[in-house]
């Protein structure tokens, strides 16, 4: 599982001993994430990202608790529940804007590390499973997140969970039977807030769980790296404590940074005013919008606006959705180039940053905007690219691209070619 | 975070110039030390978000009409989500509770220290036992009054007296008195 | 296999959205869209200077208390402030006796029970309530204005964009309208019971302009004279406290967070430097 050079865990007294023989906790972190780790030594800040999504979970697993201990999931009550968490509860205020932008915060950092995992090429194989198990993971972030955000009970908790339930309602014969069994009844209500409530609570816990798969999957090969060269020796690794604890820990202090501003300064600055309106049935506020981790995502959902044949531009546009995240999948199949980092690909990376990112960016402002016909049409455009950049370029430029050389190791890419360095030392 | 508490000690072999050690170790100490403070600043407000919020601090105080309550009777009703026991006594409870010596008592207390000036008969108790917390029964048209006339707790067996005070049984202390004053002849406001 | 499916999808997919843009876009150079009212007459927010606003902003208490005047003698005729209780005063600075007076001379009285026949019945607000609504429910508040519900305020000014300028622009934005509304849309004109307001999303509202006259509010001693303008600045101040009320604890909380954590950063990218010292100096 790990390579021949691990440290080995030694328990220094002896309760660390007895420990080690009744239950091997201890042994276990430091061989997942402490001393007993190599990782490559040449990690950039882009490899922080994954610790800081765990903690991002865990901030809010911690608040989502807390807060769980003074809402009131019913439809009478919801809305002033969180009234009386933001005005009467001790430090409710906080604890209420840590977690509803600790969800901005987590998506933020989970975005980047999907990002760093598509321009680095981790989804190649060794590390398939890892990719897999992590898109799992953000399929249930999604889930979540959206159950969570209509727990407030405002205009647009109640809005969106009517359109995203209408989503089901898109599906020939069945959609219907299953919008209403979703919401257990004809529009979102009590048992609709009941059943997101008590499944709010629940898949956080599904999330830590995949969230340990995860890591055991990465354990497996070991941490992939910025050039993409698989480590050969002992000296293409550090250990991941002290070196990439201390790393991880100025990324700890940037996201708390970034977390207080938002958090103290801007709380609102994220969300949609609407919500502050109590949920009402008879009115549809002028712009049903999701919160901005989905709004590429509904830009592609509304960009469907002609029926093909026999299908409805609706169903359409659900199907894609669900395609733009589940082609993600394929990923290892689709990009069949040897060549894991981006860095060592030129027709990749100009697809990567002139391509991709630009088009996601788009598509999340097209999103977010009030669909008139013009962003209609850009988020079409967009769309087109997103899809034709995933299931039609990546696999042509892994194909006819000429990838520039690789460094024979780790440690020439860290330290240059000497000739000390340049001798390959295979794995014992 | 927690991960970070043993980095100090690999530090030492990490920082080998022998003349910068001393600094290098204050830092990562420093460090460790602020994310310590850093997570105990966050757990201050989660474990402080249990105590009581402001509406049930703001404690909404109860006004009882005593002009319906006749000699003998007593009236159960609610005060900071508690039972609170109004009982107007006769002539002949007074007298008892007056004549009962203090050195029969658990927790000495007269009539007079349990009532307010001149309305002896008017006793306002929590209906809470000092046991464990039962309502005693005794308040209630029809209800034991236990041994000595006053209040009578189910749960284990703990008697009251006519001015609600511990005669026999587990409870320690008399029936609780709240604050309260009268705002008439005929009314109280408790709280 | 997969490659193949794959490219048949993504072609697919692509394909059809750009049909379905090429589709639009003729539609749009054919048949553009027709100009609205509200795109050619709705204005933005007007920028205005409040006490809380920035990172260090505070309320300014009298500014409060003299908003929560024009809120009663005004607003509270219509308007509900259901999230907000009397005892949350003594954030403005009043004193808890004041707060008693305030409760026991508010114009709306609290529901209750008569506690002889069970009916119900209306008593004097104490602190610990919540502020009565003027209606006993939305029914009676729609039929007493016209088939509109005049909202609850205590969140407004967070719920609407524009916050906190948005109300005072909505306030002081009653005009009359612009001859060329009625020239090119004279479905927008206001009508009889509806009032326009280029500030208000749809340029006609419900609910006339409140505040009308100067010195409609009689001010206490020291303050400023009570113009429309000041008005609507002192009972937008006093709606950000109903909606915010904790701001000033945010702020004072976050200003302490940041310089810690600036400070912390500073440590751990030392100790970063500390521990990687080694490694450096193989590369050197």
């Amino acid at each position: 599982m790990s390579f021949p050079w691990a440290n080995e865990y030694k328990p220094s007294n002896a309760f660390m001993r007895y420990m080690d023989e009744k239950l091997p906790l201890p042994r276990f972190v430091y061989n997942a994430v402490g001393a007993g780790y190599p990782v490559p030594r040449n990690l950039n800040y882009f490899w922080n990202f994954g610790v800081l999504a765990g903690m991002a979970l865990m901030i809010q697993i911690v608040t989502g608790i807390v807060l769980a201990m003074h809402y009131g999931a019913d439809s009478g009550i919801a809305f002033a529940s969180v009234e009386h968490i933001m005005r009467d509860v001790n430090s409710g205020w906080f604890l209420r804007y840590a977690h509803q932008n600790g969800a901005s915060m987590f998506f933020i950092v989970v975005y980047i590390h999907i990002f760093r995992g598509l321009f680095y090429g981790s989804y190649k194989p060794p590390r398939e499973m890892v990719w897999h198990l992590g898109l799992v993971i953000f399929l249930l972030m999604m889930a979540t997140a959206f159950m969570g955000y209509v727990l407030p009970w405002g205009q647009m908790s109640f809005w969106g969970a009517k359109v995203i339930t209408g989503l089901f309602g898109a599906i020939p014969l069945v959609g219907e039977p299953i919008q209403t069994w979703l919401l257990g009844g004809f529009a979102p209500d009590n048992a609709a807030l009941n059943r997101f409530f008590s499944l709010h609570f629940l898949l956080p816990f599904v999330i830590l769980g995949v969230i340990i798969l995860h890591i055991w999957a990465l354990h497996i090969p070991g941490s992939s790296n910025p050039t993409g060269v698989e480590v050969k020796s002992e000296q293409d690794t550090v250990p991941f404590h002290p070196y990439y604890t201390a790393k991880d820990g100025v990324g700890v202090a940037l996201f708390f940074l970034l977390f207080a501003v938002i958090l103290f300064f801007a709380p609102n600055f994220l969300g949609e005013p609407d919500n502050y309106i109590p949920a009402n049935p008879l009115a549809t506020p002028a712009n049903i919008v999701p919160e901005w981790y989905f709004w590429p995502f509904y830009a592609i959902l509304r960009a469907f606006t002609v029926d093909f044949l026999f299908i409805p531009a609706k169903l359409l546009g659900v199907l894609a959705m669900f395609a733009s995240i589940l082609l993600l999948f394929f990923l290892p199949w689709l990009d069949t180039s040897a060549v894991r980092s981006g860095h060592y690909r030129p027709m990749f990376r100009k697809f990567f940053w002139f391509g991709l990112i630009p088009t996601i960016v788009i598509l999340g402002y097209c999103g977010g905007s009030h669909a008139t016909d013009g962003i209609v049409l850009i988020s079409q455009i967009a769309s087109a690219y997103y899809f034709a950049h995933f299931l039609i370029i990546l696999p042509i430029i892994s194909r006819v691209e000429t990838t520039k050389p690789l460094p024979t190791s780790i440690t020439e890419a860290v330290l240059g070619n000497t000739p000390a360095n340049a001798t390959l030392q295979p794995a014992e | 975070m927690e991960s970070m508490a043993s980095l100090t000690e690999d530090s030492a072999t990490a920082g080998e110039e022998q003349g910068g050690v001393r600094r290098r170790d204050f830092i990562n100490v420093a460090a460790v030390s602020f994310a310590g403070v850093g997570a105990v600043s966050i757990v201050l407000p989660l474990i402080n978000q249990m105590n009581p919020s402001a509406d049930v601090l703001a404690e909404a105080s109860t006004e009882v009409d005593l002009s319906a309550i006749q000699p003998g009777q007593a009236i159960k009703t609610i005060f900071r989500k508690q039972p609170l026991f109004v009982r107007h006594l006769t002539p002949k409870e007074v007298a008892e509770a007056e004549a009962t010596p203090l050195s029969d008592l658990r927790d000495p207390q007269t009539l007079e220290d349990r009532t307010k000036a001149g309305k002896t008969q008017w006793l306002v108790t929590m209906g809470v036992c000092t046991h464990l917390g039962c309502v005693p029964l005794g308040a209630a048209e029809g209800e034991v009054k236990g041994e000595y006339g006053g209040y009578f707790c189910p749960c284990h067996g703990s008697s009251y007296d006519t001015a609600a005070r511990i005669r026999k049984g587990p409870a320690p202390t008399n029936l609780e008195v709240p604050p309260y004053e009268f705002t008439s002849d005929t009314a109280i406001l408790v709280g | 296999m997969i490659r193949i499916g794959a490219f048949l999808v993504g072609l697919f997919f692509s394909g059809w959205l750009l049909v379905s843009a090429a589709m639009g876009a003729f539609a749009f150079v054919t048949a553009p869209a027709a100009p609205t009212a509200e795109h050619e007459f709705h204005k933005p927010a007007k920028s205005v200077d409040f006490s809380f606003d920035g990172p260090a902003g505070k309320f300014d208490r009298a500014q409060l208390q003299r908003g929560m005047q024009i809120f009663k003698e005004v607003c509270s005729a219509c308007h509900s402030l259901k999230y907000v209780s009397f005892r949350d005063f003594k954030d403005l600075g009043y004193s808890e006796g004041q707060v008693k007076t305030i409760a026991a001379t508010w114009p709306a009285e609290t529901p209750s029970i008569n506690p002889d026949t069970g009916e119900a019945a209306t008593r004097k607000p104490i602190p610990a309530d919540k502020i009565p609504s003027p209606y006993p429910n939305d029914v009676a508040a729609r039929a007493a204005n016209n088939n509109a519900v005049p909202p609850d305020l205590s969140l407004m000014t967070k719920a609407r964009h524009g916050g906190s300028a948005y109300v005072y622009s909505l306030l002081t934005g009653y005009q009359a309208p612009p001859a060329e509304l009625k020239e090119k849309f004279p479905a927008s004109m206001p009508g009889a019971t509806t009032h326009y307001n280029p500030y208000f999303a749809n340029l006609n509202l419900a609910m006339a302009a409140p505040l009308t006259t100067d010195g409609q509010v009689t001010y206490g001693e020291g303050a400023p004279k009570p113009t429309v303008d000041q008005m609507a600045k002192d009972v937008t101040a006093f709606l950000t406290w109903t909606a915010e009320p904790k701001l000033e604890n945010r702020k004072r909380a976050g200003t302490a967070a940041v310089i810690f954590l600036l400070i912390f950063l500073g440590l751990c990218v030392g100790a970063y430097k500390n521990v990687w010292a080694d490694k450096k100096k193989a590369h050197a």
